[in-house]
């Protein structure tokens, strides 16, 4: 039954490391900054998952204890990669991108980086359209 | 009364769970201290989400967790497949605006997180009016098709679990 267990320990462990491998072979490959983007937020998930897969078995298997640790940094990199992730594009949007390459959002309005004084929630909306109702008086 | 004492009994409970995992040890002194903290931190944050949505839908919750992860294990591959094998002049990157039929904030963050972790998409941008949002594709040789697919695979099933 050892033999079994080491064996997928093994083999998550190789499917871990190949994608860590072509995540960041992707930030070298990838031609700009928005489709760089792309290969450490998906790539790198499944990667560190499978290590953190195979670091659970391997402690249930051969130590006879269970270990959940690793499933709270699978929850705090789903919660943190989207966020990070996020917040470089935004970055990017406003230095290295061209905004007419952008398509437009429904409505009259804008995205909220190009847009000063943005915020989603209703009341702060209506103050900002309030104030500019009256700059236009 | 209860309400006063325990404003968000999930957070509760969440928070508990939490420092049982983290402290890696299932004791009665560890359960006690988390329920500490799962009693006084929803306490002092209550002020922070004054009309948080009421969530009834468990399964549709659980339904939707499943997708997610195996739209991650799919993603992946995917990602890889395009990283390895597709040359950078045949690839082609496209904007996509996602229109929004979700309003609650917390909807659209998970939606945009959901976005960002699944097959080739990444969320780069909501609107100012916060109605739709802007999703950058790494490969995608035909964005419409891809505007549909979150809608109709994230959207409708986040819009049952939050509506």
């Amino acid at each position: 039954m050892d033999l079994f267990w080491e064996i997928l320990i093994s083999a998550l462990l190789v499917i871990g490391g190949f994608f860590g491998l072509v995540g960041s072979f992707g930030l070298v490959k990838l031609p700009d900054p928005m489709t760089r983007l792309h290969a450490p937020t998906k790539a790198a998930t499944l990667g560190v998952g499978a290590v953190l897969i195979a670091s659970m078995i391997y402690f249930a298997a051969f130590h006879d204890d269970l270990t959940l640790h690793e499933l709270m940094i699978t929850l705090f990199i789903f919660l943190t990669a989207p966020i990070s992730a996020h917040f470089l594009a935004k970055a990017n949007m406003l230095r290295n991108v061209d905004r007419s390459t952008l398509t437009k959002p429904e409505g009259d309005g804008d995205w909220a980086v190009f847009t000063p004084l943005s915020d989603t929630s209703a009341e702060e909306l209506d103050e900002v359209a309030e104030a500019e109702d009256d700059e236009a008086r | 009364m209860l309400k006063r004492f325990l404003p968000h009994p999930h957070l509760t409970l969440l928070l508990t769970v939490v420092w049982l995992l983290l402290a890696n040890a299932y004791t009665i002194n560890s359960l006690v201290f988390g329920l500490l903290m799962g009693l006084v931190i929803p306490w002092i944050t209550a002020p922070y989400w004054p009309d948080r949505p009421v969530i009834r839908n468990v399964p549709g919750i659980i339904e939707y967790i499943a997708i997610v992860i195996w739209d991650i294990i799919k993603s992946n591959i995917a990602v890889a497949k395009i990283v390895l094998f597709v040359p950078n002049d045949k690839l082609r990157p496209a904007w996509v605006t996602v229109p929004l039929d979700l309003h609650e904030p917390e909807a659209i963050t998970v939606l945009a997180g959901t976005i960002t972790m699944t097959p080739g998409t990444l969320t780069a941008e909501l609107a100012a009016d916060g109605h739709s949002l802007l999703v950058h594709c790494l490969h995608a040789p035909d964005p419409d098709g891809v505007r549909d697919e979150i809608k109709e695979r994230y959207e409708r099933r986040l819009k049952e679990i939050f509506e």
